[in-house]
This record gives structure tokens, sequence and C-alpha cells, in this order.
């Protein structure tokens, strides 16, 4: 969308005459990232609140399970294919790029498909793509799941950490200490699953969700969006990032998500365990399911101490709160996963410092 | 994570796979999951993998949206 100065300013003279209290959650880590380094969050007025939401999934991913892919690693003679993102996130021990350093075959790829082509690249040797995302990143490691079938690539397997975005915004939505009035749904998780699930949503507890792009004129129109439906006194799901995301989401990421993977209930840093929030892999690819291969520790939850990232997830406080932001915890030395991951809350907070007063 | 960039298919070849140009870079990719894009269109790409296909010009959809709006704003006006 274009960033038309003129049409910015109005937007925001519009949002500023709002006098009503409402906060809206950024669910998207992305969104977090966008807003943080725009400054839209100190334009609007006090009575408009922009809460930080679980839509990192690095910082969303269990202590626990961390702790698991690190002894993977430590015990197995294989080829670990991860997201960047991953390297750094403390595990209770050591993170994946200590590991690495201490002789761990640790590689970061961009894609899953590049997993695949190392796995026919070493035909001897294990690949296990370690999968980490929504349902963005979920389609394409089904896809590449297909492909490793379909190339009879038998040495590659996913170690499936993916996680599903609605049942954990019906989390926040059903505890009475988080306040939220209305959430800006993301814009590329809503590419694949579309506008559906959200319409359940706003009828269900009457709370407006728009699903948003991320410059800087997107997310102050989502926000209107917002503000016009509280005006109206509705509640509905609406797409103001029309150019990417179509109602239905899009069928054929779907279908890979229902052939390739089933729902689980699984754990999230923060709102511990959702029922069905989980993509596991479906027993028609099980011979791909990294769980199936190797012996997989079910390690428990060892929390971070002193770390709030948790609290941060469900918007009930905000990194500024955390006693260690910026002095013991910062992106050189994150304590927390949410200082590490670039979309993180903390690391977004930390790396723009606010300029007041104008759009960056 | 869930970072989607916009790329312009430039070329497709066999098993799904199209040359995408990302801010004047040229990236492979696979277009497995939007089978019904073509040469000369604009995708949302992701992990390696087109999304979905994007369509009309940002310009003009930055306008239908406001004149949207601006319609929205009226009625309620209106119903005041
Ligand atoms: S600032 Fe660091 S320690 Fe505090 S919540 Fe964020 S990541 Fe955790």
């Amino acid at each position: 969308m274009n960033n038309n100065k003129a049409i910015m300013q109005d937007m925001i003279r519009e949002i500023q005459a709002e006098t009503q209290s409402i906060s809206m959650m950024e669910v998207c880590g992305t969104h977090t990232m966008a807003i943080a380094k725009s400054g839209i969050r100190d334009l609007l007025p006090d009575n408009i609140k922009l809460i930080s939401g679980p839509g990192c999934p690095v910082c969303v991913t269990a202590q626990g399970d961390i702790d698991a892919v690190i002894e993977l690693v430590n015990q197995q003679d294989l080829i670990l294919a991860t997201f960047g993102d991953m390297m750094r996130v403390p595990g209770t021990s050591s993170s994946l790029q200590e590991a690495r350093g201490k002789g761990a075959d640790i590689r970061v790829v961009y894609s899953p498909m590049d997993a695949v082509e190392m796995a026919r690249n070493y035909p001897t040797r294990e690949v296990v793509f370690l999968g980490i995302g929504f349902e963005t990143t979920a389609p394409p490691v089904g896809a590449s799941i297909e492909a490793a079938r379909a190339m009879q690539t038998k040495n590659y397997s996913v170690l499936s950490l993916h996680k599903l975005v609605p049942p954990a915004l019906e989390v926040i939505f059903s505890d009475p200490d988080i306040k939220v009035d209305a959430l800006i749904c993301p814009g590329h998780v809503s590419l694949v699953i579309g506008l559906d699930p959200y319409r359940e949503l706003a009828e269900k507890y009457h709370k407006p969700c728009v699903i948003t792009g991320f410059d800087n004129a997107d997310i102050l129109q989502g926000i209107l969006m917002i503000l016009l439906q509280f005006k109206q006194k509705q509640a509905r799901a609406e797409i103001q990032y029309r150019r990417a995301v179509k109602e239905k989401g899009n069928p054929v990421a779907q279908n890979v998500l229902k052939r390739v993977f089933k729902e689980v209930d699984t754990r999230w840093r923060g709102l511990g365990e959702i029922p069905g929030s989980g993509l596991e892999i479906s027993d028609e690819y099980s011979a791909y399911n990294a769980r199936h291969r190797f012996d997989i520790p079910d390690i428990e939850d060892i929390p971070i101490k002193g770390c709030s990232c948790g609290e941060i997830l469900t918007g009930k406080i905000s990194p500024h709160d955390c006693p260690l932001f910026g002095s013991a915890c910062n992106p050189l030395n994150p304590i927390g996963p949410c200082m590490v991951s670039h979309e993180g809350a903390c690391a977004a907070y930390y790396r723009y410092t606010p300029l007041r007063g104008e759009i960056r | 994570m869930c970072l989607g960039v916009p790329g312009k298919i430039i070329s497709i070849s066999e098993n799904n796979v199209a040359v995408v140009d990302v801010n004047a870079n040229q990236v492979e990719i696979s277009i497995v999951l939007t089978p019904d894009a073509q040469i000369g269109q604009w995708v949302l790409v992701h992990a390696g993998f087109a999304m979905q296909i994007m369509d009309e010009s940002e310009a003009e959809e930055s306008l239908a949206l406001m004149l949207e709006l601006q319609k929205i704003r009226e009625t309620f006006s209106y119903e005041q």
C-alpha cells in the first residue's frame, strides 16, 4: 500500500480524535516489528493501546521443546536444518549455536526445500528439518515432505513443532486477565487460512478482527477499520490486506496441511497447553516424522530465571516492564527468546528507540 | 518468521519451479502452492514458496480501500 504522507496524516488525525478506550492486540511478530519501527504506537492517543501478542513462532516455542531439540543434536549423528531465527534461542544448557560450536552439524536454510536438497546430496546422512512456524510456514514444510516422498528421498524427516494461531487467540479472548478489545490479525498466516476462522472468533467473543498488511499505511488503516467497527457497535472480521489475502485463504495450502499434518494438543510458552493447537505429521506421512526415527526426549518446561516472555506474549505486560530489559538482557546477550528473534517484542522494542511525534 | 516478500514471476519451468524477481534479485521458488500463478504475476514469497497470487497494483488497491472507508464513514454519519 502506498505510504502517501498526506493520506497517512489524515488517518492519524482521525485515530487521534477517537475518545473510547480500546486495546488492540497485534497478533503477529511481523506486525510487532513493523509497529515498533514505524513509531505508530507513540502517535496514538493514550486511550488506544497496541499490545503485542503470541505471534512470534520462535518465542512461543516451549522451553522443553527447545531443550529436546538441543539434546537431539547432541546425542545423534544427523544434520539438523533450521531457519536462522532458531540458532540463538537459549535452551536450558545451551543454544543451537553453541551446540554447533561444539561440533553438532546444524545448518541454516532459507527454505525447507533446501533441506530436501541437502538430504539428496548426503544420501548416507539423516537430515532433519526443524519445523517451527504457524499456518504460513507449515504448508511449505508439508510440501517439502510431499516432494521428498515423490523423489523417494528417504533420509529426510521433519520434527514438527508447528502451531496454529486461532486456538491461541481463543485462549487470549477467554482469559479474564488479558484485556484485548480487538485483533489486528496476522497478514501472512491469513494468506493461508483466510477470513473464516476470524469470523467465528469475532462472532463468539464480539471483538472486531481485521487482517492487516505490514506497511505503515496498512497498519493505520487496519486500526481505523477497527475503530469504525466500535463506532458502529459491531464486531466483524474484515480484510484490510486485500492485495494478498483472499477470503477463502489458499485452499491448495490448506489441503497440504490436511494431508501431511494432524492437529494435536501442544504447549506454548506463556499460554500453556492448548488443545488442537499443534501440527504433528499425519499417519500417512509418518515415515517422514523425525519422532519416529529418533528418540526425542519429552522434557518439562524449565522457566528461564527472571524472564517474562510468557507474560509479554500474552499482552499482560510490555517489554519495558521487564526488569532485565536493556540491562541484563539485550540482543547481544539475550536471556529469553523474545529478545532473540528479531520479531520478538523485546527485540523490536529494544531496536527502535521511540521517536516522538512522527512516522518513521 | 512469517515474513513474506512480493516477487514477480519471470519464468516457470517443470515441477512447479519458478524464477521470481524480488527487489531486483532473481530467486528460484516453488509454485506448488499457487498452481495457477503465471509469468508476469506478483506472488507473495515465504520460505521459498509462493503463498498467494497478489492482485491489482498497490496504488489501485489503496485507492479502492480509501473509497470504501469513505463509504463506510458516510453511512455511519448518516445513521447518526
Ligand atoms: S527483556 Fe529479556 S528477560 Fe525480559 S522478558 Fe524480554 S527476553 Fe525475557
